[in-house]
Order: structure tokens, then sequence, then C-alpha cells
């Protein structure tokens, strides 16, 4: 196991470095804004230009800037700094990620505690008004787009434009160290905008596996011996029907980790996904790079959570 | 044994039917069977695939119940009718008094619990005070009846770590757990291999004749039959169209669907160069089964009365705990058969080896010769 885990961990490492070099050459290679150009603001004179050129470095070969960037970050832990602020990408990746886990662990909890009940009793109820509803709402949950939800939940809810102002709006997020409250009721609506998609994905896949679980021969075999109808259900025909789901979550959850764009955005949240989309608006090129690499980071190490985990639930892969 | 005294019977069907509503018609899986099976005694049920012996039996387990379910008669367990049980009374007496062994073990079997936790739930079911510890030492004991080695060890494998005949084994071991009255064993061997067979019918037959259970014992192969069975009966459409002693049947069987199935078995006695003979067409549509004798397409020895008169389980003229549902005459079926066993093999079929009580101590069911 422990071969296994530093295996992975060692590709995991050499992705990193494809994909940090894949990141340098689209922002060099694809048309971008010229981040001497923003920053030198309109009119400025070639002169200045220049000088801010090679403040930044940018100047230098680009086979030199990357190699720069890669021994920078192996040898010091350094991801530079930003174009446009000048405050160290790392530092920067720091303050922002408890905002991003706030906003994915809750709707983490909530997409579960909801897709799960509502996955087993559409199945069980198959055919009925509940399933009907279920699957009826979980369409609309999976086509709707976040930023509109978001925009309706905030046009909904918010308590400065909303019709009814229930709710903190967009640009109320203080950290939970700040004041809990606060963060608590600024996070309920894009914890229930961004748990929506998922919970209707999860409910969906939910069912259908259920549905396919409950006809399989060792729940019948439950029923046989004498279990009671919810054990049944809840027992043999869950543990079964929502191990697969298990490891589809985890990469969910690392994606989220890496930074949710949409509902940050939508919702003024200052986490990685703002941070990554007002980079991209900068051509800021070290918080892109510093931003893509952290998100690329959880996605990885979310793959060999999710492997590690499916051995643990599943007792047939253990051997493999 | 309690084989001569008259035994009442364990598990007692009575002209059960049932049918399935289904998008094309309602197929008709189960058509009036009736049969009991006394403590301590094994029926042989034994029929094509889609010949209605699974239907009947997980319909007495309530494992069929449904809306589109239509089922009739009665299953007695003890005197006490199954299909109008309450959910809740069912859920108490499945696993209980009433138990079943399935085929396939790797797919009847939970993949992802232990094997000794699926037995422990099935203990502590229906004791309700069984603390875990209590189910785990029964769930050991078990093992150990079964004849699983290292049972304290294989407690805690998981269904895929075990052989196919471990796995059947403790597939039975759970279906033991609370000492049924009954068990009904659905094709237990079929999918295992041929040594393995042997020792899970044998362990069968040690176990329902140690723990006194009636067994039904649902197969499509003669040979499982000969070797644990007292009793036997044919289903063909949903049907019982033979039924007798085991020893009787396999003597001197009546039914010409008889006749194909222990033709169609692969006998090592038989002379070199003999040939298997298949029962020709296919098992009939259960929506619309033939008019008459519901086994005359198939049937070599059809005249024109057999497609409109429908024959009913009457008893044979000498024998009265033989029965068979056919329009020869019994002369004419004897000197059928006779003609078929001369001309192929010169035994009949496998000799029973009875285990217990010899072949003339007489059926379980009822109607025995006064």
């Amino acid at each position: 196991m422990a071969a296994y885990v530093l295996r992975r961990v060692l590709w995991g490492l050499v992705l990193l470095v494809l994909v940090s070099l894949l990141t340098f050459v689209v922002f060099y290679v694809l048309p971008s804004a010229d981040p001497a150009q923003l920053r030198a603001g309109r009119n400025a004179s070639p002169a200045t230009l220049a000088q801010i050129r090679e403040s930044l470095g940018l100047d230098r070969p680009l086979t030199a800037q990357y190699w720069t960037f890669l021994s920078q970050l192996a040898f010091h832990a350094n991801l530079g700094y930003s174009y446009f602020s000048q405050a160290s990408v790392g530092s920067l990746l720091v303050d922002r990620l408890p905002a991003t886990i706030s906003l994915t662990l809750g709707a983490i909890v909530i997409w579960v505690v909801v897709a799960v009940p509502l996955g087993v009793v559409a199945a069980t109820h198959r055919g009925t008004w509940v399933d009907k509803l279920t699957t009826g709402g979980a369409l609309l949950g999976i086509s709707a787009p976040v930023y509109w939800l978001g925009l309706v939940a905030l046009y909904l809810f918010a308590d400065d434009i909303g019709k009814w102002p229930l709710l903190p709006g967009a640009g109320s997020y203080v950290p939970f160290s700040e004041d809990a409250w606060q963060w608590l009721t600024s996070l309920i609506l894009p914890w229930l905008v961004l748990a929506c998609t998922f919970t209707a994905v999860y409910a969906r896949l939910l069912r259908g596996n259920m549905i396919e679980v409950l006809s399989e021969d060792y729940v019948r075999t439950a029923r046989a011996k004498g279990l009671s109808e919810r054990r049944v259900v809840w027992r043999h025909g869950l543990r079964a029907a929502v191990t697969p789901l298990v490891t589809l979550a985890g990469l969910d959850i690392g994606l989220l980790l890496g930074g949710a764009v949409l509902t940050e955005t939508v919702f003024g949240i200052p986490g990685i996904g703002q941070l990554n989309y007002q980079a991209i608006v900068h051509a800021d090129y070290p918080v892109i790079q510093g931003t893509v690499l952290l998100a690329a980071c959880f996605v990885i190490v979310a793959n060999i959570a999710v492997d590690i985990a499916y051995a643990y639930l599943d007792p047939r892969a253990r051997t493999a | 044994m309690s084989a001569e005294a008259q035994p009442a019977a364990a598990l007692r069907v009575e002209d059960l039917r049932v049918a399935f509503d289904t998008r094309d018609g309602l197929v008709q899986a189960v058509d009036g069977i009736s049969y009991s099976v006394a403590p301590g005694r094994t029926l042989g049920i034994v029929g094509e695939s889609g010949s209605g012996k699974t239907v009947a039996a997980m319909t007495a387990m309530g494992l069929t119940r449904g809306a589109r379910t239509r089922v009739s008669g009665r299953v007695l367990l003890d005197g006490e009718d199954l299909l109008a049980a309450s959910p809740a009374r069912l859920q108490a007496l499945r696993g209980d008094a009433i138990a079943m062994v399935f085929q396939d073990p790797l797919s009847a079997l939970h993949p992802l619990l232990r094997v000794g936790h699926q037995i422990e739930e099935a203990v502590r079911a229906h004791g309700s005070e069984v603390s875990r510890a209590a189910g785990r030492a029964r769930a050991v004991e078990l093992l150990e009846l079964v004849a699983i080695p290292n049972a304290a060890q294989r407690i805690d494998a998981y269904p895929h770590e075990l052989s196919g005949g471990m796995r059947q084994r403790a597939m039975i071991a759970m279906a033991l757990a609370n000492n049924p009255r009954v068990l009904i064993a659905d094709e237990p061997t079929t999918a295992l291999d041929v040594t393995v067979q042997a020792q899970i019918l044998a362990l069968l037959r040690r176990l329902r004749d140690a723990l006194g259970m009636a067994m039904v014992l649902i197969t499509h192969d003669l040979g499982v039959v000969a070797e644990t069975a007292d009793e036997v009966a044919v289903m063909y459409a949903g049907r019982i169209v033979e039924h007798a002693p085991a020893a009787e049947l396999f003597a001197s069987p009546q039914h010409p669907y008889t006749w194909g199935l222990l033709r169609s078995v692969p006998r090592l006695d038989a002379p070199v160069g003999a040939e298997l003979v298949p029962i020709p067409g296919r098992p009939p549509s259960l929506i619309d089964p033939p008019s008459g004798c519901r086994f005359h397409p198939r049937c070599a020895y059809v005249r024109d009365r057999h497609r409109m008169v429908d024959p009913a389980l009457e008893s044979l003229a000498g024998v009265p705990s033989h029965r068979v549902a056919c329009l020869l005459p019994e002369t004419e079926r004897r000197a059928i058969w006779a003609g078929l066993t001369s001309g192929a093999a010169a035994s009949p079929v496998v000799a029973p080896e009875s285990p217990s009580s010899g072949p003339a101590a007489g059926p379980a069911s009822a109607e025995r010769p006064a």
C-alpha cells in the first residue's frame, strides 16, 4: 500500500510539472493581454513598457523564464509574485483558501444530506409522485447554470437587492475567525446554489444505482432472511449503490477545492476561484500559474484519496 | 425418524397460482400446484427453466409480492397461511421458520459485507435480545455446522475470498441461522463444480436429518433428486405433471415429459454410442399456453384428443401415491417406457440411494396408501 501511494505521489509530481508547462505555454502562445501594457496604463511610453518588462523578467527568453519559475518553486517553495499586486502568490493562495474550503465543505454537506435520501426514496418509490418530483427537479437542477441560479438566488433573497431580503448578499463573506455568525449566514446562499447542481446529479445517479442494486440477488437474500425492508434498503441496498458514487464525489470535491469559479464570482467570495478569475482578467501570469497548480494538486490528491477509499469500501478492489 | 407415523406436514401448498401482469399479457407462471412436505422429508421439484418451480418457491417466501403479481391458493407453514400473512408477520417468519438457499452463492451474498456479518444479521433479525457477541458466536457455530474449516477465521472473510463450495456452505449456514422448520433449496448445486455438488447435497441431507427440517429441493437435474429426495414432483408449464415417491418415479415414470427428462441426462453407465435424447421444442408460452394437454406440442405420443382435453393429475390404478397428468392409457405408457429403456440403457437411470429411510417408507404427503 505504501509503495503504491508513493508511486502515485511521484506520478502526481510529474503531472504537476506538465500542468505548469502547459499553463505557461498557453499563457504565452495564445493571444492574451500584455501584462506590461496592463500595468503601465494607457499612453505609456515605450521606455516605461520596457522598464516594466525588465522588472517583471518578461524580456528574458521564455525557457529562462520557465526555468526560473520551476527552480524557485522547487528549491524555495516560491510561486513568484503577482504582476498586479506584487504580493507573493503563495500568501495569496493561503489567504484565499479558507473561503474556498468553507464554500466547498458546506455545499458537500448539503448535497450529501439531500441527495442520498432523495435518490433512495425515488428508487424505492419508483413511478410515484415522489420519484417524478425528484427526477424532474434533478433535471432542472442539472440544467440550471450556476451563475444564473446564483443571480436568481440573490434577486430573491439577498438583503440588498432581494425581493425577500432574508440573507446577506454578494460580497458579504467574512472569515470564520472574524465573525462566525456572519460567516455562516453569508455562505447559506452560495452553499445552496453550489449544492443544487451536485444534489441533482448525485440524486439521479444514486436513484439509478439503487434501482439496479435492489434487483440484485443479494438484496433478495436479505429479504429472505427476514430483515426489515428499511434495513434491506438502507443497509444492503445503499451500501452497494453508494460505493461507486463515493469515488465520483471525491473527484468533484477535488475540483471544487481548486476553486468554484462561478459561485465565488457571483457571490463575491474571496476564494481561489475568484482569485483565478481576477488573475485571468489582469493577465497576472504568476497568480494564474499558482491557482492552476493548486487546483491540479487538489485533483491529484483527490484521485489518490479516491482510490484508497475505494479499496476500503469495496473489498474486491483490494487485491488488484 | 417419524417416517412411519403419519407426520403432520410442515409445509403444505394448496392450489397455488401465481400470475404476473406484464406488458405482453398475464403470465401464468404457476397454475394450481399442490404438495406437502413433512419434517425430515425432502420433496424434489424438477422441471426446465420457466416451468414455474422457482416462482412457486419464491411466492411461498413472499418474495414475489408486488403490484403486478396475482397470487391465489394457500401456502401453509405449520398451518399458518403465508399468502395471507401481513408483511410484518411474513418478515418474522422468513429466515426463521422458513428459509431459502439460492442458486448462485456469489450473487446471493452481499459482496461488500463480511460473510460472518451476513450470518449474524440473520441470527439477530429474529432474536430480539441477541447481543453482537452472541450473534457472532452463533455465526461461528453455524459455519462449523456446515463444515467450513477454520470457521473462526473464515467468519471475517468476504464472499469473493471463499470458493464456490464454501460460499454455498455459508449461504446454507445463513439459512439455518434460526433452525427453520422448512428449508427451500433452489438449485443449490447448479452453480458448483460436480465434486462440490455431491458434498453440498450430502451436507443438506445430513442437516435435514439432524435438524428434522422439511426440505424442498428445486432442481432441473434428476440426478440431484435421485440422491436426496423422498418424493418428486415434475413441473411443466406451471403445473405438476407427475408426482410420486422417488423410487417409484425412477422405476416407472409415467409422463412423456418425465421420460424426456430422464433420457436427456448424460450417464456414465450408458452403452458406448448411446445418444442423448433431447426433448424437442421449447417450453410453451405461459401467456397463451397450448390447448388441451400443455405438453402436446412436444409430445411424441400425441393423439387428436390430447389437443382438446386438459388432463388432470390422477393416481395410478394400483399406486395411489403415484399421480400423473397424462391422457395416454396406463398400460400403453408402461409399454412405451419399457420399450424406451430396453432400446437405450439396460437399467432405469440412477438407482436412488435413500439416505435415512428406505424407499418403501412411502411418501410424505397425506395420500399414502392406508
